[in-house]
């Protein structure tokens, strides 16, 4: 049972300021740390263009104002450039989420005259090797191009870079590529366990000893940057929370900002949320946006506090974290309503101290790589 | 938290192209909107920004904004804040 709220004790909702789009679940990428849904190859019927249309107009009246074009790789959609451009005619911020795989000078030109906002390229690694072998595919060089097309284009670049323990001694030189490259932001995402991340965790997960490495090698960098007084890149480090003691302020409160549109129109309150028991998600083709987002079930499940067992009911700290992130507290205790076990607070943390403690004896479990065939044999 | 980076105002502010000024309906307030971020601004904050265009020294942002809402020495607030924004980039 996905939480205790009563239907028909609606919390009250303010606008959701971000949009997700989630166009497609394909993808050219295969990439280990994945977060899409391990049985993406179930989810068929893609969103038309007009459909999205109506998704994007519906959210704007409700008061999004950015919109993330993701997936899958979004320039799989060749209706890209028209979504672009009707956002913008909407007034949204628009950013396109991406690999960089399928985006060339005429697309690149197409988007621009739509009147795209920003770009954010993933890179899966600084060395041509770890990012070709991570992601299944020769793509280094390609995405050095395609970074070169954004600046070209004058579009603000955010780097993206998920970070695991096979990358992290490298995150000098990560920072050090993503300078080179102009990018304004360089993200570097430690590795959530969710999706195929979950499947490889053992793989992925590095010792406290090389994380405090890599967050030192972090913290240098910044440090020799204001001293040199110009802010070419500013790095953020998204805090690997399976080493904290307190839970991230997931989508900042369910229900609370976030809305997403998986390519198939399921709305979820978290891209995540697809495979948590006892959610009745709705579907945009069926239900107006703004009756989902006010009134459904599965947006008020864990809206607001009613939801929260003990120690988060009581916890001076729920309006801070909101209890974590619902898909972790379900993945490890099997509860949705559960305490993040992310917090020392939680009855379960031991749990994660030990997925932590454990991985380092359990590398010989084989990498599972994001792909059509994987997926279909766990439907 | 007070860094300094011993940057001084520019004569001219001007919001960089890097952040867009928009009103919200939703919200009923102005916000800046940047790569996946936004900030949302109180009433000052937004009428101090829209002056920035890079044709308004200081000393007109702040006359013209006491003439507006018929207030008197705002200078160090209206300094304050576009300190603050030049430290958080909102200000080329």
């Amino acid at each position: 049972m996905a939480g205790s709220a009563d239907p028909h004790a609606v919390v009250p909702a303010g606008p959701p300021l971000w949009l997700l789009a989630e166009l497609t679940y394909r993808c050219p990428l295969h990439c280990v740390f994945c977060y899409n849904p391990v049985r993406y190859a179930g989810v068929q019927n893609e969103l038309s263009t007009a459909q999205w249309i109506d998704v994007m107009t519906q959210a704007r009246r409700l008061g999004a104002a950015q919109l993330g074009f993701s997936g899958g790789e979004p320039l799989l959609r060749d209706d890209l450039e028209e979504l672009v451009q009707e956002a913008h005619r909407l007034g949204y911020y628009t950013n396109l989420i991406t690999s960089g795989v399928g985006l060339n000078a005429a697309r690149a030109q197409r988007l621009k005259d739509a009147g795209l906002d920003h770009i954010q390229l993933s890179f899966q690694d600084s060395t041509r090797e770890l990012n070709d072998f991570l992601s299944h595919t020769k793509t280094f060089e390609l995405k050095q191009r395609v970074a070169q097309l954004i600046k070209a284009h004058d579009w603000p670049m955010v780097m993206n870079c998920v970070l695991h323990r096979h990358n992290l001694p490298h995150v000098r030189k990560i920072i050090d590529m993503a300078v080179a490259l102009d990018a304004e932001y360089l993200e570097l995402a430690n590795t959530q366990y969710y999706g195929w991340a979950w499947l490889n965790r053992d793989q992925l997960m590095p010792t406290h000893a090389e994380l405090l490495a890599a967050e030192a090698e972090v913290q240098r960098f910044r440090a020799e940057q204001e001293a040199s007084g110009a802010i070419r890149c500013r790095v953020l480090f998204v805090v690997p929370d399976y080493f904290e003691q307190r839970p991230k302020a997931c989508m900042n409160g369910w229900g609370s900002v976030f809305l997403s549109v998986a390519p198939d129109g399921l709305a979820m309150p978290c891209h995540n949320a697809r495979d948590l028991p006892g959610l009745q998600l709705q579907n945009v083709t069926q239900t107006p946006l703004a009756d989902i987002w006010q009134r459904s079930q599965a947006f008020n499940a864990f809206r607001g506090e009613d939801w929260m067992q003990p120690p988060c009911r009581s916890c001076s700290e729920r309006h801070k974290d909101f209890g974590g992130c619902r898909c972790q507290a379900f993945l490890i205790t099997g509860d949705a309503a559960a305490t993040d076990p992310v917090c020392n607070k939680s009855p379960h943390h031991e749990q994660v101290v030990q997925l932590v403690q454990q991985a380092p004896q359990r590398r010989q479990i084989p990498l599972v790589f994001r792909n059509d065939t994987e997926s279909r044999a766990r439907l | 938290m007070g860094l300094d980076f011993g940057m001084t105002l520019p004569e001219k502010p001007v919001l960089s192209r890097r952040f867009r000024l928009q009103f919200e309906e939703a919200q009923q307030r102005w916000v800046l909107l940047y790569p996946e971020g936004m900030v949302q601004l109180n009433p000052s904050a937004a009428e101090i920004l829209k002056r920035c265009d890079g044709t308004r020294p200081v000393p007109v942002i702040v006359a013209e904004l006491e003439t507006a809402f018929s207030v008197q020495g705002i200078g160090a607030e209206v300094t304050a804040l576009l300190e603050e924004g030049q430290r958080r980039g909102w200000i080329g």
